[in-house]
Parts: C-alpha cells; structure tokens; sequence
C-alpha cells in the first residue's frame, strides 16, 4: 500500500573501514529517522531538536535524515513538512490518517512498525515525552530491537554502530549502550536535551506517503474526551528562556514569593530542587532536574540549591548559569558560570529591584 | 478482577558499584526499597480490588533478596506474590526483562485470567518506561500510560475509564481488559501496612518460578544473551574545567554585589539585555 519510493541510495563511502557483522536480514536498514511527534495538529519541538541531532550522525554516516509523520489529514502536516525540511530532514515518511489525529497506542504503533518494515531505517530517534514513550516500547518490541532509552548524548562510533549515553541509577554515573546486532537502533531523547537547530528557510526534500490499513472499528481504545491544558498556569519551563529557581536553602515555602517576584521582573518561569517538591512547597511540574524537567534557558538563576548530580543534569543546557548559595564549597558553583556566596534571602529581593531599575532605565533611554 | 501488579526492588542510594568485566551494575550490599512509582500502581490496583473484589499479585523479577519487596507489598495489602528469580535472568535489558515477565504473567493466568496488569511509570534505577509497555505488546493488552485517574471500571462489560496525560492536555479513554495500565506520580497516596497483612506477610509463602517454571523454554531469549542492547562503558560524569566567576562580595551593600551580577550577566549576554528592554517597553 506504499509508493515504496525508497530513499535513493546514499554514498556509502564514508563507511568505508567500518566494520560490520550485521545478520543478513538487516543489511538493507539505512539512513536516520526520526519521529515528527504531532498531537492535535501541534508538533511537539522536540522533533525540531532530533532533527539537528539527526543530521549530525547521519552526515557522519554518510545516510540520508528522513522525518515520520503520522497525522490526522489537515493543513498541519504540510506545514510541519516544510518545517521538517528547514531542520534538516531529507525526505518525511507521511502517514496521513483520520485514525492518526489523537495519539492512541494500537493505531500508532502498526503505522510506524509498517513504516520501518517497509523502508528499513538503520537508526530512529522519538522523543522521550509521555507519547514517544508510550510508542517506542511497543514498537522496539513488535520489532524485537534495543531500545535506549531517555538518552543524553549520541554518536557514531568507530564501527558505523550508534553509541547511546543516558544517565542511569538516578544521574550517579553515565552508561553508553550499544545495540549491535539487531535493527533499527532505536533511542528516545528527553525534550531540550539536544539544542534546537537553525532553521534553513528554502530548504526542500521529498515526500512519501504511506498509507495505514486499519479502520476504526480495529481500534479497541476509544477517546471519549480530550481535556486541554489551560495555559494559564501550567509550566511551560521546558521552553522558557529565563528560569529562576529555588531550592531547600530558602529554608520556608513563604520565602519562594522571592524567587516568584524575580521571575515576574525578567518575565521568566519559575521553578525548583526536588525536595522543595516532595515536602509540597511547590508542584511536581516545577521540578528540574532528571526526573523533573530539561531546561535550557539563556539565563538560569538557582537560589539556595546545592547542585546535585541529578539536578545538574537537567539544567545543563543553559547558557548562563547564576547560582546564590551562602557555601562556597557548593557542588553548583562546579558549573555554574556565575556565583554569588551569600544568602538568597538577602541577594534575591536586591537582584528583583536591580533588575527592575535597570529595565526602567533602559525603557527611558531607549 | 484478577490484578497482576509489577513492582521492582531497586536500590535505595547512591552507593552504586560496577561489575568491571561485563559493565553491570552489582545490587549486593545496597540498601533497597520498592520502585516509588510502582506504590502508585499497587494502590490503584487495591483499590479497585477493595471495589470490586477479586485479588492482588505482586510479581517481581530480581534476585532471591527481592522477596523483601514482596512480603512489603503484601504488608500493604496484596494476596498473593510471585518471585521470579533464576541465574538466567541476570543482565536483562527491557526487552528481556518484559519477556521474562510476561511469561511469569501468562503462568500466572493459568490458574485464573488476569484482568490488569499494572506496572510503575518507570523506574528510579533503569528509569526506562518501557517495561510497561513492552509486557502490554507481548500479552496483547491495550495500554494505557500515564493514568492520572481510575474514572471507572465496569466488570461486568469489561470495560475500563481513564484519564491519560498527554502532552497539551489530558485524554478521556476508554477500553476493554485485559490492559495494561500504569500510574502517574501523586494520582493517590499509598495505604499504611495493617497489622493482620504485615503478620500475614511474615508468614505467608511465596511462590518462586525459575525460567523453567515460568514456562520459559528457551533461555536465550533472557538475560544479556536476550538483551540487544549492550553497555559497552559505565563512567562518571566528568566535572567542568572552569568553575564560576564569583562576584565579589567582601563587605559591600547587597544592592551592590545584585547590580555587578546584574551588569555580569548582561556583559555575557548582551542580546538577553536587549531582548529583556524590548519586553519590558512593550508591558
Ligand atoms: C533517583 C533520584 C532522582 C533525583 N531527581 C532530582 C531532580 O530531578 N531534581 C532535583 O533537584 N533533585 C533530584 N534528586 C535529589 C538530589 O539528589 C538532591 O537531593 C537535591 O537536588 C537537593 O536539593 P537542594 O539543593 O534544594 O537541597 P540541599 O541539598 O539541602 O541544598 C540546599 C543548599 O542551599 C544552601 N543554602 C542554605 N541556606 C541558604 C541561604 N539562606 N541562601 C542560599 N543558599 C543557602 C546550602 O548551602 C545548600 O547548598 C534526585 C535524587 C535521586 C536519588
Ligand atoms: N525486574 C522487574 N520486576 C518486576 N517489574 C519490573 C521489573 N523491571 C521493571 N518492572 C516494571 O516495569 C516498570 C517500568 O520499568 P522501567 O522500564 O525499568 O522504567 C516498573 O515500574 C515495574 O512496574
């Protein structure tokens, strides 16, 4: 039921000296993908971000950067074509279906395991987000292939084979898995892990359209209702360009008004240290860090935390970090671009009015 | 309703060692718990349980030591526990891990269909999700991840009601058992062991498969040999070559030290100021 418009063989050159013992079966699984993650016609920008990824190991492949996008029919998939083109990709496997509108397990995944049996990707990226995650186990099983998940680093190793770094035991120690002997080899990757890559107006590629055999009445699961985030009040720190954060060292949850005031002045998110979370200060969606949320602001301002391990992780992507800590022996100040030793009692409501006036100024000057 | 619900023990702390020839991680000598996240999902089952009747398995794959969790979840209130523990099973990555299980589970079975089985959202130690979802496919049972809330079950259609996080808000759905389900941190507070269960606990056998018994027949198909992923290197995270320029704050006013860390930052970031100003005219 496809064009079965393979992606023209790419140079194989640059594999040249690698070495390769794949079983026969797989020796047609080529080029990189990535899943265009597309939910209610919204693409998730965590896709824009494996693109960039993508194209790097794909270059040093010597393979092509394919997208697959399944969706609903609509305006939005032409769109996000386009933007998928401008990041990078190639080609874009298009699954194009009313089934494919709302994710839901069973219909999403006999769509992307067809689209791998069918044109045979040596690599492919999700991202590690409640759909990628939901998709990926099911379809690394169905296809009996290795999986690494919530990965924070990928290249291509000597051999040609992806080396995939997470995190494990918590954020102690790092770990790079290989998956030698089976096809595709497949990782997910938490949203803001990777940087966004630019976007390359102009840019154009190919379209195949693949089509999905299945018809409602397959499908067991059935939405009864989608229930939209109400913007207002649901963090957006993933994506926010200046993060201020606080952490146990502010001691009393009253004393979080003067991380919240700060952010209000620089018109950034606010968040915290995990334990700030478990003693019910403030929300689990606020958490940053490895399992709490990837942030990469251009600013990020971390009041009265220590820095651990598994909080570093998750703020690392940021271009500057400011840490407040009254202990110059602070793990953070290890990473931290900037510091200032004192209390952020003191220093965070000076930082609140130096900042206002200096904005202040600057609207009158300019 | 006959409830499976998986739980893993994992390691309480930090105090992590690596086996330096085949890159593992060694368990021995690490105090342990039960996975957080899987207390969400051994609540949701008793609950349904207590709702409906029926009754609760917890099934663990680990070593012999990993009886502790189980006589813990049946302190709290599961009846029955399952110990799947062999030699075999030893380096199993998720695709090996949810087959194992998944055997374990379908043995489970013979004795009385399962209904649900619940798995945590992840855990602390592999930190995956994909054991859930990878027992799911193999059983066949429709999947529902990230439940937020049980709305309802219906026994006698077979039906169950769900509220899923989903990425920009949350799904309404609906399907048919058997499914897998697993619950999100904070969707229900865990019950405090009762003294009759924590005695019956202490006392009550546990079941034990090794891969034979859990009608596994072909052992390669576990452990490392099972696995595709292999780990190749177990490292520390290396530390940052420089550390962070201090702003001087040797007997000065705060407002002083907040203005150079003011002009610090805008010095490193000169098109964050301009953005910043710009915003700030617009408000
Ligand atoms: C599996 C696992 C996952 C984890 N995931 C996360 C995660 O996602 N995110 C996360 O953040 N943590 C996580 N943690 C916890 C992490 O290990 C640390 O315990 C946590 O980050 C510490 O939080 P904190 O820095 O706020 O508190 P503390 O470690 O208590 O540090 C408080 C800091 O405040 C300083 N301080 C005290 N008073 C003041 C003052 N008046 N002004 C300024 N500074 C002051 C102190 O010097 C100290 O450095 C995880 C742990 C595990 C085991
Ligand atoms: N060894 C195991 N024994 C029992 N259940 C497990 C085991 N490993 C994983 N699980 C289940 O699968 C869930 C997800 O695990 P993971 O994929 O490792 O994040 C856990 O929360 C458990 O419910």
């Amino acid at each position: 039921m496809s064009d079965k418009a393979a992606p023209a063989a790419a140079a194989g050159g640059s594999r040249a000296g690698m070495k390769k013992e794949l079983p026969e079966r797989f020796r047609d699984y080529k080029h990189v993908w990535v899943l265009i993650e597309m939910e209610r016609g919204v693409v998730h920008p965590v896709s824009w971000e494996l693109l960039g990824e993508g194209r790097k190991l794909a270059d040093k492949l010597g393979v092509e950067l394919a997208g697959a996008l399944l969706a609903g029919p609509g305006d939005a998939s032409t769109k996000a074509i386009e933007e998928a083109f401008s990041y990078g990709a190639d080609l874009v496997y298009l699954m194009e279906d009313p089934l494919l509108a709302d994710y839901r397990n069973q219909p999403y995944a006999a769509a992307m395991t067809d689209l791998v049996n069918t044109f045979k990707p040596e690599i492919l990226l999700m991202g590690a987000t409640n759909l990628g995650r939901d998709l990926a186990g099911t379809v690394a099983t169905t296809l009996a292939t290795g999986l690494t998940a919530d990965c924070t680093e990928l290249a291509i190793d000597h051999e040609g084979s992806l080396a995939a770094t997470r995190p494990t035991f918590g954020g102690t120690l790092l770990c790079t898995i290989h998956t030698l002997n089976f096809r595709p080899q497949m990782a997910t990757i938490r949203p803001r892990v990777m940087a966004m890559p630019e976007a390359q107006e102009g840019r154009t590629g190919r379209v195949v359209r693949h089509s999905l055999v299945m018809a409602e009445s397959d499908i067991i699961t059935k939405i009864l209702d989608f229930i939209p985030d109400a913007n207002m009040d649901k963090a957006q720190l993933a994506y926010a360009d200046i993060v201020v954060a606080g952490g146990m060292g502010l001691g009393r949850p009253e004393n979080f008004k003067l991380v919240t005031d700060l952010a209000q002045v620089l018109g950034a998110e606010y968040g915290c240290s995990r334990p700030v979370v478990q003693k019910g200060w403030m929300p689990a969606e606020r958490q940053i860090g490895q399992t709490g949320k990837t942030i990469r602001p251009r600013l990020y301002i971390a009041a009265g935390i220590s820095g651990a391990i598994q909080h570093r992780v998750g703020v690392e992507g940021s271009d500057i970090v400011l840490a407040i800590n009254t202990d110059p022996n602070a793990t953070i100040f290890e990473f931290a671009h900037m510091g200032i030793v004192g209390d952020a009692l003191q220093i965070l409501p000076a930082l609140t009015e130096a900042f206002r006036r200096r904005l202040a100024v600057n609207r009158l000057a300019g | 309703m006959n409830i499976v619900v998986c739980i893993k023990q994992v390691p309480d702390s930090a105090q992590i060692r690596v086996h330096p020839v085949t890159n593992t991680i060694m368990r021995q000598g690490v105090p342990t718990i039960i996975n957080p996240y899987d207390l969400y999902s051994l609540e949701a089952a008793l609950q349904l349980r207590d709702q409906v009747g029926g009754k609760v398995t917890v099934l663990t794959m680990g070593p012999p030591m990993a009886e502790d969790a189980l006589r813990k979840a049946m302190g709290i209130g599961a009846d029955k526990a399952v110990l799947l523990t062999d030699r075999f099973f030893a380096g199993s990555d998720t695709l090996a891990t949810s087959y194992a299980l998944s055997m374990a589970i379908t043995k489970i079975a013979e004795d009385e269909p399962v209904d649900l089985v619940f798995c945590g959202k992840q855990t602390i130690d592999g930190d995956t999700a994909q054991v859930g979802p990878g027992i799911a496919c193999r059983l066949g049972l429709n999947q529902l991840t990230y439940v937020s809330s049980i709305e309802a079950l219906d026994a006698k259609a077979r039906e169950i009601t769900v509220q899923r996080r989903s990425e920009g808000g949350v799904q309404v759905l609906k399907t048919k058992l058997p499914c897998m389900v697993t619950m999100l941190e904070g969707s229900n507070t865990i019950r405090r062991g009762s003294m009759p269960n924590v005695l019956r606990a202490g006392r009550e056998p546990i079941k034990t498969f090794n891969a034979a018994a859990a009608g596994i027949e072909d052992v390669t198909r576990c452990g490392l040999r099972g696995s595709p992923t292999v780990v190749k290197k177990v490292f520390a995270p290396k530390p940052r070559a420089d550390k962070a320029k201090l702003i001087d704050t040797t007997n000065r006013p705060t407002s002083d030290i907040a203005n150079d860390a003011v002009e610090a930052i805008f010095a490193a970031a000169p098109k964050l100021q301009t953005d910043l100003v710009g915003r700030a005219a617009q408000a």
